[in-house]
């Protein structure tokens, strides 16, 4: 196998870390006002991301980092087309970190109202558009022979890329439900786990859409790809276990789900990173946006050597926060 | 305006406002790690209590420089495609390395050493702080690597067939002189940054008479921290003006409006007027030698002027005006070194203060270190402008200009709504940040106890 090849997988891997993880923090984010009752409710379900989104976003910086660096053509192409989209998954997530720290330091209930808005908004706003971005690398866009980009704005909104979006959106709703539900006690669990289980045969047929939507747009032939069968066949385990109210279950299917959903992307995806609707003679591929051999020798060593001690050392942080929060530790009975 | 100076408003505006964050949460980091080691050495609860006052202003900030960053990784290539698709084979390498190896560790262990007071053995608790100022020092030393290249191309070679620079050597990369001289300069600086903030935080608070016993130590150590990295920082920088001097000679020349070539040359310390189109400022005070002291390490240096380096660039890039803005360049200069001077004297004052034992109650002084505090972010944006229009109209030195770096398929309307958005956004930000700074910068210090139920330092989410 090529290093070219190394380093497609490895931009998944970091795509999948990125989604896996932090889509429950988006859910956590989308879901912290619906699931509570009142602000020790609320400051419950933050708490459960607390230490860890910030760790877990750094997954989308290293994989953009990544992509600049072993596939240089595909960075410059992709980040110029998705201009205003990215600018906007920027304020989105500008906005959604931000409102962690200082929903925490204001001082009346409406300031407060008012951070806990645009976290719900910015969770939303950046899987969505994300999604919408990824599910256009497979569904074509015009690129011209200089490998720049030749549409506009409108027309990055396709269906097939829309529903992406949707999907990991519905997705991170249902992670940061079972996530939620993992992580807490008393009511809050209680709720999350309703909701999860409501949710989750929803959720099911949008997977499930998505993954012979994907398979067609690919025009890959009609054999199944394995990996979205895994997606529907884990989105009904999901359905299923949170159905039964199996926290522990539900989650690690939900995990699998979000992974086989932007697996399934990447791999209908390969040997091309972004198709043309100009033809396949202007398809951008592994082989015409890679580095030299060099540099991604170089990168493969340094990736070898310091992403295991960055697992391991993020792993032992989700140990240490292992506990469940329960509300109770969040009452103050001096404000409110 | 054209697109090209559309992005690099955008640029510039992006880049300042995250340098505005980034030099606090190096040296703050340092400090705050340095705070909560003297409380697990000596057991000093106003150590333990400094260290929880000033963690909290380290997280307000590092929240605001970590969102900022984010944009920083993707206007690359969503303002800069050409440049992007063009160089990443070199750039792009150290930006990843930085990720890995620094934001990872950063952002991990903050979240950890926020939660983990109450959680973690105090050894390793202590651990977590120092991991946070390691991984902020780190991606620092990545990104001044790869902007250096920008500055002096090195360790590449140029691809026959797609005209590309392509890495051959990381350790001529990380080697770069440009890099090392910029980077000990950066971190000094960022150590200086910090130490001012908590000089005039103490200030503020001694002048208020409110824990005099603990304000009185940060401040202590504050001076004792800043006046040094001061010396080394200055130092450092005119080192540094040394070896652009070699590499990028416009910069330095236009640093110091030096039209013509001279020897030896003396030092302009103020002028009227002098901009591109003006040749013959009015010099107010100039100072034998100096200049050739400065960039050349020899009394009787040579400077070679704007003039006959442009038209040297001429001959070997082809007609074109490779004089970059000179006002800028000689503003920020100055700026940056008079200030500099300013705050070290200021330092050494407060340093003469303590030997006489009268630093608390010196009022004249505290006031003026309260007001101190603009100082660092003036210098640290003088200096980034110094660099970085110093550059131009190369984007990178000899390789690409500007011009031929922005992304062709971005509309003007595209960066005009993004450059307007993020403006405002940013104005947002700054106004709730320093708010919230000068909340918390005011506070009462956090109670002694050592091991409050449920008490991080950080109430954030969780108060
Ligand atoms: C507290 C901050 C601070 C202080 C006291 C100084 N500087 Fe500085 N300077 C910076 C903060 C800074 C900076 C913002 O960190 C820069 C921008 C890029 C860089 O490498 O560091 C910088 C850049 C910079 C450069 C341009 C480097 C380049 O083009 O790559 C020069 C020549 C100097 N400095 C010189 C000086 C001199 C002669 C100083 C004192 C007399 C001085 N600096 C004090
Ligand atoms: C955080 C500190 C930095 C500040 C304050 C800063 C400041 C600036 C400024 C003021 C400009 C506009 C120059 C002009 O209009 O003449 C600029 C442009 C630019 N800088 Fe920086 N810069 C910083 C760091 C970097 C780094 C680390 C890199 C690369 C790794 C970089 C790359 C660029 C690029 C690509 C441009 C746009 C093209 C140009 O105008 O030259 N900058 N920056
Ligand atoms: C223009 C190029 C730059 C890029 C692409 C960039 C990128 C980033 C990103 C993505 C983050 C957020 C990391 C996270 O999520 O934890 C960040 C934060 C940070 N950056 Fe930059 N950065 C740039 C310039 C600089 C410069 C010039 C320095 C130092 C000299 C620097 C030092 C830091 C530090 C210390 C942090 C930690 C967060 C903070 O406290 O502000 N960056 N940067």
């Amino acid at each position: 196998m090529t290093l070219v090849n190394v380093w497609f997988i490895l931009i998944a891997v970091l795509w999948t870390g990125f989604f896996v993880l932090e889509g429950f923090d988006f859910g956590v984010g989308i879901l912290h006002r619906y699931l509570s009752r009142d602000e020790p409710d609320r400051r419950t379900v933050i708490n459960t991301i607390g230490p860890l989104w910030d760790g877990n976003e750094v997954w989308l910086v290293v994989a953009g980092a990544a992509m600049f660096a072993a596939f240089p053509g595909w960075y410059a192409t992709m980040f110029s087309a998705f201009y205003l989209a990215l600018a906007l998954v920027l304020v989105a997530l500008i906005l959604r970190g931000v409102s962690f720290e200082f929903r925490g330091h204001a001082r009346s209930a409406r300031t407060r109202g008012i951070w806990s808005s645009l976290l719900i908004a910015g969770s939303i706003v950046a899987p969505f558009l994300l999604g919408v971005a990824l599910g256009d690398l497979l569904r074509g866009l015009p690129i011209g022979s200089d490998q720049e980009y030749a549409g506009t704005f409108f027309d990055l909104l396709q269906p097939y890329a829309l529903w992406v979006g949707v999907t990991l959106v519905a997705l991170c709703v249902l992670h940061g439900s079972t996530f939620i539900a993992l992580k807490t006690t008393g009511d809050v669990r209680d709720r999350a786990k309703r909701l999860a289980r409501r949710a989750a045969p929803f959720v099911a047929v949008v997977v499930a859409v998505y993954a012979i939507w994907t398979h067609v747009i690919a025009d890959k032939g009609v054999l199944p790809n394995p990996v979205e069968i895994a997606a529907i066949l884990a989105v009904v385990a999901a359905a299923w276990f949170a159905g039964q109210g199996r926290d522990g279950w539900a989650f690690t299917l939900t995990t699998i789900v979000m992974a086989a959903v932007i697996v399934s992307l990447f791999t209908e995806l390969f040997p091309r990173v972004m198709v043309s609707t100009n033809g396949s003679a202007t398809d951008l591929t592994i082989s015409n946006t890679a580095s030299g051999s060099y540099t991604l020798k170089l990168m493969t060593i340094i990736f070898v050597l310091i992403f295991p001690v960055v697992a391991a050392y993020q792993a032992w942080s989700y140990h240490t926060f292992r506990r469940r929060l329960n509300r109770t530790e969040f009452e103050n009975p001096t404000e409110e | 305006m054209s697109n090209v100076d559309l992005a690099r408003l955008q640029f510039a505006m992006t880049s300042i406002y995250h340098f505005l964050f980034v030099p606090v949460t190096i040296g703050l980091g340092f400090l705050t790690a340095v705070l909560q080691t003297a409380w697990y050495r000596r057991g000093d609860e106003a150590y333990l209590r400094l260290t929880k006052f000033f963690g909290t202003l380290l997280v307000i900030n590092i929240a605001v420089g970590v969102v900022t960053g984010l944009v920083q990784e993707f206007q690359f290539g969503m303002n800069w495609s050409a440049y992007s698709r063009l160089v990443g084979d070199i750039f792009g390498a150290p930006l990843a390395m930085e990720g890995l190896a620094a934001f990872f560790l950063e952002a991990t262990f903050l979240g950890v050493w926020i939660f983990g007071w109450n959680r973690l053995p105090r050894r390793l608790h202590l651990a977590t702080i120092w991991l946070v100022a390691i991984g902020a020092a780190l991606s620092a030393a990545f990104i001044m690597a790869a902007n250096s290249w920008m500055q002096h191309p090195v360790g590449y070679e140029t691809n026959a067939s797609t005209g590309r620079p392509q890495l051959n050597d990381i350790w001529a990369v990380m080697t770069n002189p440009v890099f090392l001289w910029g980077y000990a300069h950066v971190l000094l600086a960022a150590l200086a940054t910090a130490a001012v903030v908590m000089l005039a935080v103490s200030a503020w608070h001694l002048r208020r008479k409110s824990h005099v016993d603990v304000f009185g130590r940060s401040a202590k150590l504050s001076l004792a921290i800043l006046v040094p990295t001061m010396f080394l920082a200055m130092f450092v920088g005119s080192e540094l003006g040394v070896v652009e001097a070699k590499y990028q000679p416009m910069k330095i020349a236009a640093a110091e409006a030096q039209w013509e070539t001279c020897q030896p040359c003396s030092f302009s310390a103020f002028q009227i007027g002098g901009g591109n189109d003006d040749q013959n400022p009015t010099k107010i005070i100039a100072i034998p030698h100096l200049l050739s002291l400065l960039a050349t390490n020899h009394w009787n240096g040579q400077v070679i002027g704007l003039n006959e380096l442009n038209a040297q660039y001429q001959q070997q890039y082809g007609p074109g005006d490779y004089v970059p803005n000179v006002f800028i360049q000689y503003w920020s200069m100055r700026v940056m070194a008079y200030a500099a001077t300013l705050i070290l004297f200021l330092g050494l004052w407060g340093l003469w203060l303590i030997h006489r034992g009268t630093l608390e109650r010196s009022r004249r002084f505290l006031w003026l270190s309260v007001w101190a505090v603009l100082l660092p972010f003036i210098m640290n944006t003088a200096g980034w402008m110094l660099t970085e229009n110093g550059r131009q109209p190369w984007l990178v030195q000899g390789i690409m200009r500007t011009t031929d770096g922005v992304s062709p398929s971005v509309g003007t309307s595209s960066i005009v709504v993004s450059l307007i958005v993020f403006f405002l956004l940013y104005l947002v930000l700054a106004i709730v940040d320093v708010v919230l700074m000068l909340r918390y910068s005011r506070r009462e210090l956090p109670p002694a106890a050592t091991e409050p139920a449920g008490e991080p330092p950080v109430p954030a989410a969780i108060q």
